[in-house]
């Protein structure tokens, strides 16, 4: 495998764990306040 | 410390730049929980057998440390870089955590002054402004939507915080089964030492993560000088000394203001204030306490998504046009809810939904429009020095709507008649912003950092 091949990998790897680190508690957060919003138009 | 310097911190060939903005929003969605302080207000409260006001004073102290440190150490960050910057905020974050749990341990409510507000408030000022300089030189081509990405995140960590602390309470409390429970001291305290070592860790993560890039970088296809057809869009540089001497900052700044103030009007008092809306002639509210708090979870998401949505619109619209439409658009909607708000419950929920929308909107939007009007060379520093605006709104609208509801009755006996005089104040002031940012043109080239083919002869005075 190429360098720029690994270089790649490496880069979507560190890329998709970095998001997930700040998007699933973001995803709870909403998901928790849109059960609450749910009162709204219940 | 050399290894939080700038220079080991340069981005090496071939480095992402999109893992920029997860850095920038681990650090935003922690210092967000400052709007989740709602969940132990009421347990500090009782462990203290402290006022509402008192307590309240804990929130106020950290929010005016963060105008004033934001203002104060912006030089600093921009010339330090944002490693250092990330990672000092998150020592005074996390140090305020752990003071304020000790002041609760030991009943010394000047602890939590101290520890929260002070030293916290601290932590958020460096940390709100730490990655945008940053994330402007990244994404020179789309800078809206980077600054909206991180700046959504002070909006969302309320929505993380909330539930999580809950949660924690509960489980810290042995008694959180009981009828009308209130969380004890030692539960909160244990939450405080909680927080502080979640939030450490995940700002330790963005401060590790971010980069800045090599000089000269430039995106892959990005043709800076597309960007200068753009009339407002400067290539040139102004330094934060000179940037508060001109007539544009001062501008930025009252429009700034302006929003704020009219969007805190709202957020301040959301919860009763849709109960009063829809208040019958029994003095019985259409609305119930429950579905008041989903329409607060409501604007939550509003102010969350506006950051992003419209500071990324901006970026195809340019900055003085979409705050035009927070401004203008926005005095049209507040007029709209004050005087006919009270006519439907779907109405009144639009209006108050696409308001908080611009009131977040122009939060994550003013980075980019600096940057617009004085370059990217001490942005960060300049955007700090604007914060003061949002301190001083942090004042103006509780004051204002506190002052004109306190005229029309208690609470419990207003309607939505009470609350005219203070949202036709609003429009007023929208209107203001309105006007200051129509008065927006380039910077006098006067204020210009000098180039080899320029030099500038004096320090510029200040724009009359």
């Amino acid at each position: 495998m190429s360098t720029a091949q690994t270089s790649v990998k490496q880069s979507t790897g560190k890329l998709t764990v970095a998001w997930a680190l700040v998007g699933v508690p973001l995803g709870y957060g909403v998901y928790e306040t849109l059960t609450r919003v749910a009162a709204l138009f219940g | 410390m050399g290894w939080l310097d700038r220079d080991r911190t340069i981005a090496p060939p071939g480095f992402n730049r999109w893992l920029v903005p997860p850095a920038a929003l681990a650090v935003h969605l922690c210092i967000g929980q400052a709007y989740a302080t709602s969940v132990y207000k009421t347990a500090l409260v009782k462990h203290f057998g402290a006022s509402l006001t008192e307590i309240g004073v804990i929130f106020s102290i950290a929010i005016v440390m963060l105008g004033l440190s934001a203002a104060i150490m912006g030089t600093w960050v921009d010339k330090n870089g944002p490693r250092k910057a990330m990672f000092t905020s998150a020592m005074f974050w996390a140090s305020g955590f752990l003071i304020g749990s000790l002041g609760i341990f030991s009943s010394q409510l000047w602890l939590v002054y101290l520890g929260y507000g002070f030293i916290g408030g601290i932590g958020l000022g460096i940390g709100y402004i730490s990655p945008v300089s940053t994330l402007i030189k990244w994404f020179p081509d789309r800078p809206g939507l980077a600054t909206g990405m991180a700046i959504m995140g002070f909006g969302g960590g309320a929505l993380i915080a909330s539930p999580v602390s809950t949660a924690l309470l509960k489980m810290y409390d042995p008694n959180s089964g009981a009828k009308g429970w209130v969380a004890s001291g030692d539960s909160v305290g244990k939450l405080f030492l909680t927080l502080a070592v979640v939030y450490l860790a995940y700002m330790m993560f963005g401060a590790f993560t971010i980069k800045v890039p090599a000089e000269g970088w430039k995106p892959d296809g990005f043709d800076p000088s597309k960007v200068k057809a753009a009339t407002l869009v400067t290539t040139d540089n102004v330094s934060a000394k000179n940037a508060v001497k001109t007539r544009q900052f001062w501008l930025v700044w009252i429009a700034l203001f302006c929003n704020v103030t009219a969007g805190i009007g709202i957020l301040e008092q959301a919860a009763p204030m849709i109960q009063d809306f829809f208040r019958q002639s029994d003095g019985v509210s259409l609305v119930s306490a429950a579905v008041a708090s989903g329409f607060v979870g409501l604007l939550s998401i509003g102010n969350m998504s506006g950051r992003f949505a419209w500071s990324a619109t901006s970026d195809m619209t340019g900055r003085k046009r979409i705050y035009m439409m927070y401004l203008g658009a926005g005095a049209v909607l507040y007029m709209v809810l004050a005087l006919a708000g009270s006519s439907s419950t779907f109405l009144y929920v639009a209006l108050a939904f696409v308001i908080i929308s611009f009131y977040g909107g122009g939060f994550a939007t003013v980075p980019a429009y600096l940057r617009d009007l004085f370059g990217t060379f001490q942005v960060g520093a300049i955007h700090g020095r604007l914060l003061t605006a949002w301190s001083a709104a942090g004042i103006a609208g509780p004051l204002i709507v506190n002052a004109f509801l306190d005229a029309q009755g208690k609470p419990g006996q207003l309607t939505a008649a009470s609350y005219q005089p203070a949202l036709l104040t609003m429009v007023g002031l929208l209107v203001i912003g309105f006007v200051a940012n129509l008065l927006v043109k380039p910077v006098d080239a006067r204020f210009h950092e000098p180039r080899p083919d320029r030099v500038r002869a004096e320090e510029p005075a200040m724009e009359a």
